[in-house]
């Protein structure tokens, strides 16, 4: 089975979010990039099914050339080659593009990334390439097994889950528990180094809804603290004061 | 031009999120004059049931009753939505977030050419061009996206709007919509739901337990807290990871992003992953012993104080109260 993993390369979920350039650019001063957390989870169940039923298995990335240490950490973990479409991931319709044109081109059976990447939070990229490729697509799946051409999986809804069926080819957005995150060991690290990054350009330059300017949300004031023999003062203060009950 | 909004339903009664969607979409008509509200509901309800969404804001649903579209299957779905759109000419659609609603807004985005924007905090601003404010970063930025295509899809956040409850019944018209094989190429073979309680992820107020509990068998007090507020139940990553509560409960960066009137966290230290996914709640109380946990910067109130004393108290305080 040929795999194609998507990946984001994103700043760590500790960072602390600041903007320069009268706020039209992230500023990623001080900031550690990974590879998208639901991402890693989608990659790490591809490295299980690819060890599981053979098969080759690539990541791709839309991204500048900084993403090349997160294709390597990827590759590390265990896809066998790693393809970076040149250029910044514009809006989640370009990225979709992207991945549609490269996809069709490599004839994948099976194409998985994260629900949303953590920084924009979209979640779209997996429905629209599905829409492109005329696949159907799920998310957010947090359980996905192959047997022959026939796909099983749970799709997390409000509440609870839902249990399907589809067949191969298809699209999943990961999240966990789907597989336990992998850590690249010294092997997968030393053979990371050899194993094919492709360069390749984008195919279209069109974009949909771009982000244009950033904004911070307002500082949050000091804690009201409520002594805790007199717990019946916070729900005066709950009912009266911030009138959410 | 009318503004479609797509509605879910669930055990017979249309999402409340739904109709804050409706509410979201009578608000852009009055600001826009862009028309009246049309929403598009799929699968086996009541057409009273649906003829109510017109007290959110909505003058007409169209309802295509085919009972193959109840279960949400993405595909069907998506082209059930689409030929909606093509048969009231509309140029927008409005939906709330969800997991079904993100999951048929991308296809929907392809299929009628539409630029799609999520996690919709306010109105957009059409003074020029089209520029809607979404949160991003999991809540910690804002973002303002300009809109470039005619089609625009808007899926809206919890609480982008004040849910509107004085509109008139709306009308209920059939819609037939021609669905392939292909549409139903994926099954639903089952679900499991927890039932007649509040949903996590649409809840006005929710009370979760962190490691601060010691053990599952101590949720009884989250729960009898929960049930006193109408209140949904939520866990920290490392309580849903050692399996004491379910995975769906799970609320933070990587799990269930809520945006409740009130959170109430008990026995959470406040990891920045945790807050990731309350950081748009209206009010955040923090109940923990330790005076040092860092969830007490992000909270609106605060108890320093051993869970097992406090929430037992609080809960007979707000049952004298409420």
């Amino acid at each position: 089975m040929n795999i194609l993993v998507c990946i984001t390369h994103v700043p760590d979920t500790t960072s602390k979010i600041q903007f320069t350039d009268n706020n039209t650019k992230f500023d990623s001063t001080g900031v550690q990039f990974i590879i998208g957390p639901y991402d890693d989870y989608a990659l790490a169940r591809a490295v299980e099914l690819r060890d599981q039923t053979g098969g080759k298995l690539t990541v791709l990335n839309v991204g500048l050339a900084e993403s090349d240490p997160t294709l390597r950490k990827a590759l590390a973990i265990g896809a066998d080659q790693a393809i970076r479409v040149n250029s910044e991931p514009k809006d989640s319709f370009f990225v979709a593009k992207q991945i549609a044109h490269y996809a069709k081109e490599g004839g994948y059976d099976l194409i998985l990334m994260g629900r949303e990447s953590i920084d924009f939070n979209g979640g779209m990229v997996h429905g629209m390439v599905g829409e492109l490729l005329g696949m159907p697509s799920f998310s957010p799946v947090m359980k996905l097994d192959v047997e022959g051409t026939t796909v099983k999986m749970a799709r997390e809804i409000e509440g609870g889950k839902e249990m399907l069926e589809a067949s191969l080819p298809l699209i999943a957005g990961c999240q966990e528990p789907i597989a336990e995150w992998k850590i690249p060991n010294m092997r997968g690290i030393m053979s990371a180094r050899t194993k094919p990054l492709n360069v390749v350009e984008p195919v279209s330059d069109e974009t949909q809804a771009v982000a244009s300017q950033y904004q911070l949300p307002p500082a949050k004031g000091a804690v009201k603290l409520v002594d805790k023999d007199h717990v019946e003062e916070l729900v005066k203060l709950l009912k009266n004061e911030a009138k959410v009950l | 031009m009318s503004i479609l909004v797509y509605i879910e339903h669930a055990e017979g009664k249309v999402k409340k999120t739904s109709l804050e969607a409706v509410s979201f979409a009578n608000a852009l008509s009055a600001k826009t004059g862009q028309g009246d509200v049309v929403a598009v509901a799929l699968g086996t309800i009541a057409d009273s049931e649906l003829a109510a969404v017109g007290k959110a804001g909505a003058s007409k649903v169209l309802h295509a009753s085919d009972d193959r579209l109840t279960a949400g299957v993405i595909q069907a779905h998506a082209s059930a939505v689409a030929q909606a759109f093509e048969k009231v000419g509309a140029k927008t659609v409005v939906l709330a977030k969800s997991s079904l609603g993100d999951a048929v807004a991308a296809r929907l985005a392809i299929k009628i050419n539409a630029g799609l924007v999520s996690n919709v905090v306010e109105l957009p601003d059409t003074s020029s061009g089209y520029k809607v404010k979404r949160s991003i970063f999991t809540g910690k930025a804002f973002a303002e996206t300009e809109v470039t295509t005619e089609n625009k899809i808007l899926a809206i956040k919890k609480n982008a709007v004040d849910l509107k409850t004085d509109g008139a019944d709306a009308t209920v018209e059939q819609l037939t919509v021609s669905l392939s094989d292909a549409d139903f190429a994926s099954k639903i073979t089952a679900t499991e739901r927890a039932t007649g309680e509040v949903l996590l992820p649409e809840a006005d107020i929710v009370v979760s337990g962190g490691r601060g509990l010691k053990g599952p068998e101590n949720w009884g007090m989250i729960e009898d807290l929960a049930k006193t507020l109408g209140a949904a139940t939520g866990c920290s990553k490392p309580v849903s990871d050692i399996g004491w509560r379910p995975h769906h409960e799970h609320v933070g960066q990587t799990g269930v992003k809520v945006a409740p009137s009130l959170y109430i966290a008990i026995g959470i230290s406040g990891a920045i992953q945790h807050l990731a996914g309350v950081n748009s709640s209206k009010c955040i109380v923090v109940i923990n012993k330790d005076p040092e946990a860092p969830f007490f910067k992000a909270a609106d109130y605060g108890i320093v104080g051993d869970a097992f004393e406090v929430v037992p108290k609080l809960n007979e305080a707000l049952k004298a109260e409420l």
